[in-house]
């Protein structure tokens, strides 16, 4: 009985929490068709709003994912001093506001601060432009591939890495043909996590972007844009598509998991 | 000589692993590096590899001062115990991974290791990954693998360490014949005592970092420096205050010079030999003889008997 | 047995050993001193530098002005607000957590591999999009006829959903790993399902469940966009500070915003320290 009563509370709680108000966005959203939906979505500020997201969330992916890697390395197998520091300090980020690492930039790259003027005075604005965006996206998500890497290296172990060096082959060569294959799995799994991450940034590039409506503003920023000027069509609309958006990265990122999972069980 | 390491010592931290170490490998032979665990005889094997460095010493190999090289540079195939399988790649690809870190041509490499697969007994598992190999499967892999490239030493870390008992004895005799083949300059990292004896030309026994000994596996057995080696190569009792093989142990039903009393305990029959279980002044003897001897001696548990080592049999002094 | 004839593959050449060849250790030394170096490089360019900075301006016109910025009404109801919501959530979590793990773990039912995927959602769904979400469901207009909009209930409901993975998701694995065989001998000992739960089972989640309650509490502190539509930022009634230290930003008060800002991430500080105190003392324990 207690068994039974265990699942209806989980149950109801979830429903009412999570399943009930997502659900309700999309009802909301096609409530009037679809046609609606599909011209909010492909209006000039939307696809505009999507492409900057898109840039800045590959930008940080990017840097995110060589860093990622190289600190894994590091935080592994690297003979260092202060790993424990280290990784303190990357998992920094996740105790920090959003509204607090834009602040944090601005207060650093703000083109009336002195490492702002110099970029300001070679032409290069970072704050309310594209490059300071790309700053806070790459803040908020940066531990996410290096924890998803740290655990698998770790399991790896280097005798791999041993016997490729046995066979000749360089550290460029043993890096590209054995490490990174050995964690190709958690690689993706960190990666998919971050681009979700990166995706779905809200309050720092909030206070770095500026938001300009059609060129500082990602999608986020439009479905709040929007719904504080009564459009709720389009608010809506852009909601759900990122809540897909979401969940694919979700479904994918739970497949990639699975899949490393059975592939170290083979082992 | 295609092997020489010169007073190679190696601390771990603050513990020191090998102490002075100087051991020369003639070319084409087979030796083990013998002794029990932690006696440095793997670190020795990855300092001869270049996976490790030497604090002191130098090695050289084929005649080059190998010392400061990486292992890429040193020609050398290595052998680990638990496989270090490329776990992502085929069989044929983990033995091509040498050949095409070189860039040999596709058709040579192709050729190359349908050889290696042949001599290996796996042609039919070219395509499988190690996950789906038995655990002698993949070490005869690993072999392929590290003699794909020509290595002029290959180096083996306890090879079937991780195996069970059968298969180990099937690659240790694999393992002879391949070398009686292939003829690399090799040596392998053994705790296992018939092992050694089995497969190498010479054996060098290391233990707590020193060499102790170096020989053939019939003069170290016959003719041990000292009581830790005699001791580590086979059983040993002690007769009148001296080390002696069981089955140098001579017993008699009448006293004879230099010879000692004893009471028998017990005799046990293992099929082919028997053991003769006794106490005596120097506490517990145990001696070996040949099925039937007991009998013929006309000797049982309770009875008192004179032994003493044979004549020709080599005895120590025993460690202090 | 045919001897096996290799064919000629020529030999690396060797190279002569001068005394400018680098020893391969060495070597392997520089590439990780670079790596290093490169890492915190892109560590202080992104978050060390900012955030030294934040600290830097919150103390630019000394302690006098940084208590002042800190202590201003609204300031300070809004720290009250969201260190208070922070703690309840933690504690919600704490219970509702465990017990969403445990019903994930030992139950089943159809569908529970959904559910389980959806657990996650909270991690992946921009905060802009769990605002709206919020407000569809318990603000005006909703179907369920409850307001919640402009009340601190809609900032706690708020919260409850940011934090809902961070509990389930640091027990659920230590569930799984437990060993069944500790609670059959309790209960071949005689002992009844809430007595094993409570003498066997919840010592050994204890530290997983405390250290997910610390990730839902610094989330709860930290957050920003699902908060804001549901609470309507009414001053002094249901702001909590990152609204406000959003609000400072927008009216160029970027010295006052610094000093919520050091006061915020202190407490976070102080929290995560005092539970791995706390945790260590528990596994020094075992």
């Amino acid at each position: 009985m207690a068994k039974y009563s265990l699942r209806v509370i989980t149950l109801g709680y979830l429903a009412f929490l999570l399943i009930l108000p997502v659900g309700l966005i999309g009802w909301r959203t096609f409530a009037d068709g679809l046609s609606p939906v599909i011209d909010a979505l492909t209006s000039d500020d939307a696809v505009h709003a999507f492409r900057v997201t898109l840039i800045v969330a590959v930008w940080a992916v990017l840097l995110n994912t060589v860093f990622g890697v190289g600190a894994a390395l590091l935080l592994v197998r690297g003979r260092i001093p202060g790993k424990r520091l280290l990784s303190a300090l990357i998992d920094l980020p996740l105790a920090v506001s959003p509204v607090i690492v834009g602040l944090a930039l601005i207060l650093v790259y703000g083109s009336f601060e002195p490492i702002g003027r110099w970029f300001g005075d070679r032409g290069v604005q970072i704050i309310f432009a594209v490059p300071g965006m790309v700053l806070a996206t790459v803040f908020v998500s940066l531990p996410l591939v290096v924890r998803a890497i740290v655990p698998v290296l770790q399991e790896m172990g280097n005798e791999q890495e041993q016997a490729a060096h046995t066979l000749g082959a360089g550290r460029w060569a043993t890096f590209w043909r054995i490490t990174i294959p050995g964690i190709r799995w958690a690689l993706a799994y960190g990666v998919v996590l971050c681009l979700a991450r990166a995706l779905g940034e809200y309050g720092a590039v909030a206070v770095v972007s500026g938001r300009v409506v059609g060129q500082t503003q990602t999608a986020t920023l439009f479905v709040e844009e929007r719904y504080q000027n009564f459009d709720t069509v389009s608010a809506y609309a852009t909601a759900t598509a990122l809540a897909l958006i979401a969940i694919v990265a979700l479904l994918i990122a739970k497949l990639l998991d699975r899949g490393a999972l059975k592939r170290s069980e083979k082992h | 000589m295609a092997i020489q390491v010169n007073g190679v010592s190696k601390a771990f931290g603050g513990t020191p692993v090998l102490d002075d170490v100087s051991i020369d490998v003639g070319s084409g032979e087979l030796t083990a590096l013998l002794g029990p665990s932690g006696g440095g005889k793997s670190t020795l094997l990855r300092v001869i590899a270049g996976l490790e460095v030497p604090d002191r010493g130098t090695v050289v190999i084929s005649g080059v001062d190998s010392t400061r090289m990486s292992p890429q540079q040193r020609q050398v195939g290595f052998v680990f115990q638990h496989y270090a399988a490329f776990k992502h790649l085929t069989v044929f690809k983990n033995i091509a991974f040498g050949l095409q870190i070189r860039k040999r041509p596709r058709a040579e490499i192709k050729r190359r290791v349908h050889e290696l697969l042949e001599l290996v007994h796996l042609e039919q598992l070219a395509h499988r990954y190690p996950a789906q190999l038995s655990g002698g499967q993949r070490q005869r892999m690993a072999l392929a693998r590290a003699l794909a490239v020509e290595p002029e030493v290959l180096l083996l870390d306890e090879p079937f360490g991780a195996l069970d008992a059968q298969v180990r004895k099937e690659l240790r005799t694999w393992l002879r014949r391949l070398h009686d083949e292939v003829h690399v300059t090799t040596v392998f990292v053994t705790h296992d005592q018939e092992e050694a004896m089995d497969v190498a030309d010479r054996i060098v026994v290391l233990a707590g970092g020193r060499v102790e000994q170096v020989g053939s596996p019939t003069e170290i057995y016959e003719n041990p420096a000292n009581a830790f080696v005699m001791g580590f190569l086979g059983a040993v009792t002690t007769v009148g205050g001296r080390l002696v093989r069981p089955h140098d142990v001579e017993i008699s039903t009448t006293p004879a010079a230099g010879s000692v009393a004893a009471t028998i305990n017990r005799i046990v029959r293992l099929g082919f030999e028997e053991r003769i279980e006794m106490s005596g002044p120097d506490g517990e003897i145990m001696a070996q003889v040949l099925r039937g001897g007991a009998e013929q001696m006309r000797v049982t548990g309770g009875d008192m008997v004179w032994i003493r080592p044979r004549d020709d049999a080599r005895t120590l002094e025993p460690a202090r | 047995m045919t001897v096996v004839k290799a064919p000629e593959i020529p030999r690396q050449q060797r190279q002569p050993e001068t005394r400018r060849e680098v020893p391969a250790r060495a070597r392997a030394r520089a590439g990780t001193g670079v790596g290093l170096g490169v890492a915190v490089v892109y560590l202080s360019i992104i978050v060390l530098i900012p955030l030294a900075a934040v600290v830097a301006k919150s103390t630019d016109g000394g302690a006098d002005f940084f208590w002042r910025a800190v202590r201003t009404p609204d300031a300070w109801a809004a720290l009250k607000l969201t260190l208070i919501s922070a703690v309840a959530v933690a504690l919600v979590n704490l219970v509702m957590g465990t017990v969403i793990a445990w019903v994930l773990v030992r139950d089943q039912f159809p569908g529970k591999a959904v559910v389980d995927t959806l657990i996650d959602l909270p991690f992946a769904l921009p905060t802009i999009v769990a605002g709206l979400v919020l407000v569809a469901l318990y603000g005006s207009g909703s179907p369920l006829h409850i307001d919640l909009a402009y009340a601190r209930s809609g900032v706690f409901v708020a919260l409850l959903f940011v934090t809902l993975p961070f509990v389930v998701r640091t027990v659920q694995p230590v569930l799984l790993e437990l060993d069944q065989d500790m609670e059959q001998a309790a209960h071949s000992l005689g002992a009844g399902g809430w007595t094993t739960f409570r003498r066997i089972v919840l010592p050994n989640l204890m530290p997983a469940m405390i250290s997910g309650a610390g990730l839902a509490f610094t989330r709860a502190v930290a957050e920003f966009g699902s908060v804001n539509l549901i609470s309507g930022n009414l001053p002094m009634k249901t702001q909590v500070s990152a609204v406000v230290i959003y609000g400072r930003i927008e009216s160029d008060d970027t010295a006052g915003a610094a000093a919520i800002s050091t006061f915020l991430l202190a407490i976070a500080l102080i929290v995560l320290i005092a539970l791995e105190l706390v945790q260590r003392r528990a596994a020094r324990r075992g």
